[in-house]
């Protein structure tokens, strides 16, 4: 076990060089520069402002400049946001992520995994079309018309729930962004449960545990549930570490301070080390999320772990 | 009188059937089986004759889609139609099944030790502790080494053979009364084989419990049955003591099924004889005798169906020709 988890934290190094080269080259192709304006400014101070985050360096320098910084967990400074680092930008905008996008995560599992196991067990019954048409429905309608929706009915008819805003530890503030993105994750994770839930109640196994006679809830539980995790996990994996990183529409309509904004203003004001920082976090969460996905693998798999 | 000795087990004119694009297909056709106390019967046919769809039948296990008709009465008590709670209630515990494959059979993400348990703390309402100790028992019984250590393993850390004997001592968690047995020694290689067979004959010589042994393998079914019914299509063919079906099969089926066994008094190249053809599609079986196109003794009677009806003492068969067991053995050749 720990022997696996050293091996996958080496193996995660050169991944995150790469991401982190092909970042920071992008960013560098991409024409314009982190100060260039409208304004044009007297050259001696445009002059001090490269100098001062090394821009008139060449490249090669500035890049293993950025790598020796990253190799000490600094993303460097932020070139849009005087006088505040990426890593400060990340500690502030990232905790609003992680605890809308776990919220949301928890409400999509819950709801979803009940409503998948649900449909499973009455296949072709009104209980299984019904909320296989709506998953379908969750699945196609885009955030962007779902949230504002959700808000018009809430906080503005009902006034139940303020219409956005970030209160730091406010159920009141999280609930509704939390549901709005948590309901196509609960369509995806219903439709993929639904599916390998048959799958595992069709195994020969499981008509072997029938003609022993256990009632259909401990055959469903004890015998059904292990192999219809199986397909979640690995969906569930590369779907928490974009969701722990922000949805971007999501922010925008609940103007909310998470890190999605900051990526999207910074790839539009060339701030190259706020992108490049916010990309390797990503990587290095998708990295996690694969290892947590084995780990969760061999939990559930004896054969699995055998191979671990 | 035979109607007074009421069987443990009693199956009349069992059918079942399942919707299918060209029309119903029949499984299983009016099969009729008595199975009584400690007695252990075999059931022989090739593959897709409908052995295992009379197991499942008896258990309730045939799923939603097949029409069941007929009659399963255990100790006189009808079990078609039968409450689906009260079936349960029998399954695992009165009547308990081996399958063919004991890799698909066993859940490969639990423990043995707790699949061999959850089946007497249901029925017996043992403690999860007294269930353990008795899974180990009975993994003693069925000739496993070291059992408490085995409980801990799981499925795939056994061999294919050591895992069969699981599922067989599985089976015997409740004390059933009747065991059904799928073909348990076909997956296995042929030494294997011989241990499981060991194993199933010590448990009935120590257990007396009622057996109804279906496989496509002679061999194996006379080392442990005393009668013997023969399936062809869905369809009891002949039925009888297995020694007197052996010695003078009048059937041109059981005949051919026993040609086809490996001889070993016969040169290698003649020991295995097959018979010529294929089973028929069970969507559009011929009117008359089944097994018409592949008899070398087909004549125009064969057009109508066969009923099974006694010949000679208990020995039944469903045939038009009246011919001596010689006679047909020698239309093989
Ligand atoms: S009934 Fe006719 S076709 Fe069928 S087995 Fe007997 S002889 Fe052959």
């Amino acid at each position: 076990m720990l022997r696996f988890l050293l091996r996958r934290a080496l193996s995660a190094v050169p991944t995150l060089l790469v991401i982190a080269t092909l970042a920071f080259v992008l960013l560098h192709l991409t024409p314009g520069g982190p100060f260039d304006s409208e304004r044009v400014l007297v050259p001696q101070i445009q002059h001090s402002i490269e100098a001062r985050f090394h821009l008139d360096e060449p490249l090669w320098r500035q890049y293993l400049r950025y790598l020796g910084d990253l190799a000490h967990g600094d993303l460097g400074p932020s070139f849009q946001y005087r006088n505040t680092s990426v890593n400060e930008l990340i500690a502030q905008g990232l905790p609003v992520d992680v605890a809308i996008g776990g919220t949301a995560m928890l409400i999509a599992l819950l709801l979803g995994g009940s409503i998948g196991l649900l449909a499973a067990t009455r296949v072709g019954g009104w209980r299984d079309r019904l909320p296989m048409g709506l998953a379908m429905l969750g699945i196609s309608v885009p955030l962007f018309v779902t949230a504002p929706l959700l808000i018009l009915v809430f906080a503005i008819r009902l006034q139940w729930l303020p219409a956005g805003d970030w209160v730091s530890g406010s159920w009141r503030h999280l609930l509704l962004p939390s549901v709005a993105l948590a309901l196509p994750y609960t369509a995806y994770i219903a439709r993929i449960v639904r599916s390998a839930a048959i799958e595992a109640l069709a195994s020969p196994f499981i008509r072997a545990a029938r003609a022993k006679g256990l009632p259909s809830l401990t055959i469903v539980l004890r015998h059904a549930l292990r192999p219809t995790l199986m397909p979640l996990v690995s969906f569930l994996g590369p779907a928490l570490a974009g969701v722990l990183t922000g949805s971007i529409v999501i922010e925008q309509v609940f103007g909310l301070p998470g890190i999605g904004r900051f990526f999207v203003t910074g790839a539009l004001n060339r701030d190259y080390t706020l992108v490049t920082g916010i990309t390797v976090l990503y990587g290095a969460l998708i990295i996690a999320m694969n290892v947590l996905v084995d780990l969760c693998y061999g939990w559930l798999d004896p054969r699995v772990r055998a191979r671990q | 009188m035979t109607e007074a000795r009421a069987s443990l087990l009693r199956v009349r004119a069992l059918s079942v059937s399942y919707p299918g694009p060209q029309g119903p297909l029949r499984a299983l056709s009016d099969v009729d089986l008595d199975l009584d106390e400690h007695e252990c019967l075999g059931v022989i046919g090739e593959s897709g004759c409908g052995k295992t769809q009379l197991l499942l039948a008896l258990l309730g296990l045939c799923g939603s889609a097949a029409r069941v008709t007929g009659s399963i009465r255990y100790r006189g008590e009808e079990l078609l139609g039968a409450a689906p709670a009260r079936l349960a209630a029998l399954r695992g515990r009165r009547i308990a099944m081996v399958f063919q494959e004991p890799q698909s059979a066993l859940n490969p993400y639990l423990r043995i030790g707790e699949q061999l348990a959850e089946g007497a703390r249901h029925h017996l309402k043992l403690t999860r502790r007294a269930a353990l100790g008795r899974a180990a028992e009975l993994l003693e019984l069925v000739q496993i080494s070291a059992p408490a250590a085995r409980l801990r393993l799981y499925p795939h850390e056994l061999s294919g053979g050591m895992r069969q004997r699981v599922t067989i001592a599985m089976a015997l968690m409740c004390e059933p009364e009747i065991l059904l047995l799928d073909e348990p020694t076909t997956a296995l290689d042929v030494t294997i084989q011989a241990q499981v067979l060991e194993v199933l004959r010590s448990i009935r010589a120590r257990t007396g419990v009622a057996t109804l042994f279906v496989s496509h393998d002679f061999g194996a079914l006379a080392t442990l049955a005393s009668r013997l019914t023969v399936m062809y299509a869905g369809r009891a063919v002949e039925q009888g003591a297995i020694g007197e079906l052996y010695a003078a099969p009048l059937h041109p089926y059981t005949s051919g099924l026993l040609r086809s066994l490996p001889r070993l008094d016969l040169p290698v190249p003649l020991r295995l004889a097959a018979i010529p053809g294929q089973p028929p599609d069970l969507a559009q079986l011929p009117a008359g005798c089944a097994f018409a196109p592949r008899c070398p003794l087909v004549h125009p009677a064969c057009a109508e169906r066969p009923a099974l009806r006694m010949r000679q003492g208990d020995h039944q068969v469903a045939c038009h020709c009246e011919l001596p067991a010689a006679r047909i053995g020698e239309a093989w050749s």
